[in-house]
């Protein structure tokens, strides 16, 4: 079974390889997991993901897998969401975590390294306006602390205010009457996460 | 000048002082006293035998005697340690120097000028390091504080490689250095010497670690990236139990002798190496449990709170050197095991005292070792030169620990999500300095068996000292020539610890998608069983929902503006601010009239007495229908709290008085919380200030105080509330300035009465007030016991303060007397940004 399975998956498999980086037996045995996921469908759903056992007690469960099927994590210019993803989607999120190669130009570096930022800013941005606003920070601060279980929801909400603050104080020192602070913006994101390096720590084993 | 003159002074005293045992005892006199041999007081000595209860008959009562024999040993130590730290005062007193020379290179070097005064004044070396004074009183300290202060996360994180590098590096460094240099012996490279095979193994051994004392003191000043600081770091700490044990299997060997060691000999001394190193580990784990159930009750005894953990860790050494195991690991696996769970058990100043106390002996410790590394060297008798045995031990220290770094790294580079780089590579190589754990073994060599002793120590003190003086100083400009990434040293934003903390959780759900078993699953898991039951047992229940990272920087950032408000506040003059009650009272009407046309269901709603102070919603407009309650039933109490303060203040700071048991640092506990309330509320104004458009704190001082009045409550506010008015929950825009007063305020008291929380407070904290017990308390006060290790941001206390005991119904925020006192001042003031528009005093006199 296996071998008839890969004849036709080669191609694909390079195509894959070209497009996140990751080598073939890597691909392999993502394969094998987005089958033992889907229970041998071609599609991934939400149920399916929310099924994974060791996932439940992720506080930010939902941010995960919502990652997931968010058109703007699949390297294209898509926007919204998806109901379903397919083996393709599912790698193309996954190389999101693929650990950089040993030798990388500075451009590289900083591509690879906006590439994995967007992906977390990503995941705050809900309404994919461009913005991280206080709600959608509050939210996310909210379900990060949320599985402590002794933290209340006040001071979930203080944290997230004292971050926005703290923000709005660093990126815009000074602004126009009339103006107001809308919420991070991807620049400002990139600009604040600077000494977070980020590129050689989102990386997973695969 | 001054300084040197001193310790010019003390030497003189010291060498005077220590003629007569020197030439009774000779060489094997220690310098310390601690070690209390037995002395042969040499009543010949001019100066020491002078008075005393020696003396003979005693003819007639002597008024003052001369008892330097009494006095001798814990005097002469004392005296050394002051010396000692003398010196690196003075070295530190030069910066440009030591940018460029690594203090520990400046001390050992001052080391040779004291030891060669000594040498100049006695003829023969009075003064060494002995292995006892070494291993038992100056080492613990610093091994103490590096496992107390081990970055956690990076060290468990690193630690397979720290292990490869400290258990196989180690013994390959032992092996090759025995072997090659026995090899050269035999080639006759090194004329004639009486070493054999086993004896240049335990040579190797006891050269073989790196030295944690010596690496940390350059590391600390070149600030390389954290990975490559903890495995060099971590390397070193560990390697030490692993040389300890490599130096007693190869010792016993030597003393078994050649032909009587056979297999199962060799696979005991194996399994010796494994017992020690793991045992070792393991009673520093059960003391590490011990004192985290004892801080759990400590807080009745909280002066000598902080005495447990040193004296624990202590206890935890020499048990695991009584059991023979490796004394240098327990420790260290205490400090580890224990930090997190001292550190949230105990008062916060308890734990700053451990921390800072674990400094000053560790700084110390390593400060006298370097010295007396120096002062050792002076001394005929240890060196024998034989340029061969040492020009070769120096290489092959080099070469070798080049060629395992490399391999090793080769290997683990193979498993390495993120490879070390070949420059990494090189300065951890190049970081493999010696320092006086291989001196002490060396000094602990027993010269029946070893008859060249004196040539390996000579030969470690030069290895000890071309690392760390020459690699010492030339680290630095390697690690810049090369460019190794290097560390930032900066505080981490709140921000970023959030996202650092989604970001961990992000690691661990892809990694569970994904289906793999990484370092993150077991990370996770361990925090889970943590979490379940370590801090069950080992944390007070009251502490234990404190343990977030994120709530943790929250509140280090609140104290850290608590500290700078109040600096900031000094520096305008004084702190008169805070307690300054009367100046805004003219405030109050002038707001209150404002208001009253902008905002007429406020003031009906004031009106029905529901609400009965602070009409002026500010931030901090927090109000729970309980300490609304409360607050009346307060009000007397505040009013005595007023008069307390105003009528006992001067007197209060001067309060005289000695307690063994009580410590009490001079700090009003409803000061603090009024800071605290402050500097949230600043926070919150420069965000505003920053979001609401209004112009920033500084810039607020050039107006002139018309165009200071024009502003508030002006029509760009109205703007501003279309932009979020759909947004309900958006509570940055209770304007605490006094610009965001009008519109944005409008609709909110009312719902702040219901609801727990609103803005930017930190109504979280207060959850657990109880309405009656506040009742009964001052509300500053309940807040400061309730919340009294973490900052309660709360506005309430501070709204109240503000009451004079006159019965006015409403109350303006202090912030406005800060107002007045700021503007009052000159321009130049500091202090925290004034709210935009701030009506200075002379406008509501109008």
């Amino acid at each position: 079974m296996g071998a008839l399975q890969s004849l036709p998956g080669q191609a694909e498999y390079c195509d894959l390889t070209a497009k996140t980086g990751f080598s073939f037996e890597q691909i392999g045995v993502l394969r094998k997991r987005f089958k033992q996921l889907s229970h041998n469908e071609e599609t991934l759903r939400r149920d399916h993901f929310n099924e994974i056992h060791d996932l439940t007690f992720n506080p930010i469960r939902a941010q995960i897998i919502e990652a997931f099927f968010d058109r703007r994590n699949f390297h294209e210019d898509g926007q919204g969401k998806v109901r379903e993803i397919g083996f393709e989607e599912f790698v193309v999120v996954m190389s999101h975590f693929r650990p950089p190669s040993l030798h990388m130009t500075e451009e590289q570096r900083e591509k690879i390294r906006k590439e994995k930022l967007r992906f977390l800013f990503n995941m705050h941005d809900t309404d994919n306006n461009g913005t991280i606003t206080l709600e959608e920070y509050r939210h996310v601060v909210e379900e990060l602390l949320s599985r402590s279980g002794t933290l209340e929801k006040e001071t979930a909400k203080s944290i997230a205010d004292a971050a926005m603050l703290e923000v709005a104080s660093i990126s815009v020192g000074h602004m126009e009457p009339d103006e107001f602070y809308e919420g991070i913006t991807f620049e400002h994101f990139l600009k604040l996460l600077n000494g977070f390096e980020i590129e050689s720590r989102m990386t997973i084993r695969f | 000048m001054a300084t040197s003159w001193r310790v010019t002074l003390f030497l003189c005293t010291l060498l005077m002082a220590c003629r007569g045992p020197s030439l009774a005892s000779g060489e094997s006199e220690c310098r310390m006293a601690r070690n209390s041999q037995p002395q042969t007081p040499s009543s010949d000595n001019g100066t020491a035998g002078e008075g005393g209860h020696g003396g003979g008959t005693v003819t007639t009562l002597p008024i003052v005697t001369w008892r330097w024999e009494h006095v001798k040993d814990p005097y002469l130590v004392a005296l050394w340690v002051l010396v000692c730290w003398l010196c690196k005062m003075i070295i530190e007193a030069n910066h440009h120097v030591t940018n460029i020379i690594p203090e520990s290179a400046l001390l050992i070097c001052s080391g040779f000028i004291l030891g060669g005064i000594i040498w100049g004044a006695d003829k023969v070396q009075t003064f060494s390091l002995t292995p006892t004074t070494f291993f038992y009183y100056l080492l613990p300290p610093i091994i103490i504080d590096s496992g107390y202060h081990m970055p956690n996360k990076p060290f468990f994180t690193n630690l397979g490689a720290i292990l490869v590098h400290a258990v196989i590096g180690t013994c390959w460094n032992a092996a090759s250095l025995g072997l090659s240099l026995w090899g050269c012996q035999i080639g006759g490279a090194m004329g004639d010497l009486n070493i054999g095979l086993l004896q240049y193994l335990l040579f190797g051994s006891l050269m073989a670690a790196v030295d944690p004392v010596a690496v940390l003191a350059v590391f600390d000043q070149v600030h390389v990236n954290d990975v490559l600081f903890i495995i060099v770091f971590g390397e070193s700490l560990l390697n030490d139990g692993v040389t300890v044990v490599l130096f007693n299997v190869f010792d016993a060997f030597v003393s078994l002798g050649g032909p009587r060691i056979n297999a199962a000999e060799i696979i005991k001394g194996i399994v010796s190496f494994f017992v020690v190193a793991f045992g070792g580990s393991l009673v520093g784990v059960a003391f590490g449990i011990i004192i985290s159930l004892l801080t759990r009750c400590t807080y009745k005894v909280q002066i000598i709170e902080p005495g447990f953990v040193f004296i624990l860790g202590y206890l935890s050494y020499l048990t695991a050197d009584m059991l023979s195991l490796s004394a240098i690991l327990s420790t260290t696996f205490y400090g580890v095991f224990c930090q997190k769970y001292v550190y949230a058990n105990m008062d916060e100043n308890s734990a700053h005292t451990v921390r800072y106390a674990m400094k000053v002996f560790a700084n110390g410790a390593e400060t006298v070792i370097f010295v007396f590394l120096g002062i050792s060297a002076i001394d005929k008798l240890i060196w024998v030169w034989n340029t061969g045995f040492i020009l070769l031990t120096l290489l092959f220290i080099l070469v070798y620990r080049f060629m395992g770094v490399f391999f090793l790294n080769w290997f683990l580079n193979r498993y390495r999500l993120i490879p070390l780089e070949f420059v990494e590579q090189v300065i951890m190589s190049y970081g493999g300095l010696r320092g006086a754990v291989a001196y002490g073994l060396a000094v602990m060599l027993d010269e029946n068996r070893i008859k060249e002793k004196n040539l390996m120590i000579g030969t470690t003190l030069i290895v000890v000292y071309f690392t760390v003086i020459l690699q010492g100083i030339t680290m630095k400009p390697l690690v810049l020539w090369l460019k190794v990434k290097r560390n930032e040293v900066r505080d981490k934003s709140l921000l970023e610890r959030v996202t650092n903390t989604l970001f961990n959780h992000t690691l661990v759900g892809i990694e569970d998608i994904s289906g793999q078993i990484g370092d993150n699953y077991f990370r996770n898991k361990w925090r889970e069983f943590e979490k379940k039951w370590l801090m069950w047992a080992l944390m007070k229940p009251s502490v234990r929902k404190k343990q977030d990272q994120i709530f943790d920087v929250f509140h280090q950032l609140n104290l850290k503006d608590a500290v700078e408000y109040v600096a900031e506040g000094e520096q305008g003059g004084s702190l008169e601010f805070i307690r300054n009650e009367s100046a805004f009272l003219d405030f109050k009407k002038k707001f209150e009239d404002e208001y009253s046309d902008m905002m007429p269901d406020i003031m009906t709603y004031m009106s029905n007495g529901t609400m009965s102070r602070d009409p002026i919603p500010s931030v901090s407009l927090e109000m729970h229908e309980q300490t609304m309650k409360a607050m009346r039933e307060a009000e007397e109490v505040n009013a005595h709290h007023l008069l307390d303060q105003h009528l006992y203040k001067s007197r209060k700071e001067h309060r005289h008085g000695f307690s063994r048991n009580n410590f009490e640092i001079n700090r009003d506990a409803k000061e603090v919380q009024e800071i605290f309330q402050r500097t949230m509320r600043n926070r919150l104004e420069s965000f505003k200030s920053a979001k609401m458009g209004v112009t920033p704190p500084k810039t607020i001082t050039k107006h002139t105080k018309k165009e200071q009045q024009k502003m508030p409550n002006g029509k760009s506010m109205d703007k501003k509330k279309s932009s979020y008015s759909g947004d309900e929950d958006f509570e940055f825009s209770e304007g605490d300035s006094a610009s965001g007063y009008g519109p944005s305020c409008t609709p909110f008291p009312m719902r702040a009465t219901n609801r727990t929380g609103a803005g930017i407070d930190n109504p979280a904290f207060m959850l657990d007030l109880d309405p009656t017990d506040s009742l009964q308390i001052p509300p500053w006060l309940l807040e400061s016991e309730l919340n009294s290790s973490m900052v309660a941001p709360s506005q309430r206390a501070q709204e109240r303060l503000p009451r004079t005991p006159s019965n006015l119904d409403r109350l303006t925020p202090l912030r406005f007397s800060i107002r007045s006192s700021d503007t009052q001042q000159t321009d130049g003031d500091l202090l925290p940004p004034p709210p935009p528009s701030p009506p200075p005093t002379d406008n509501t006199q109008k």
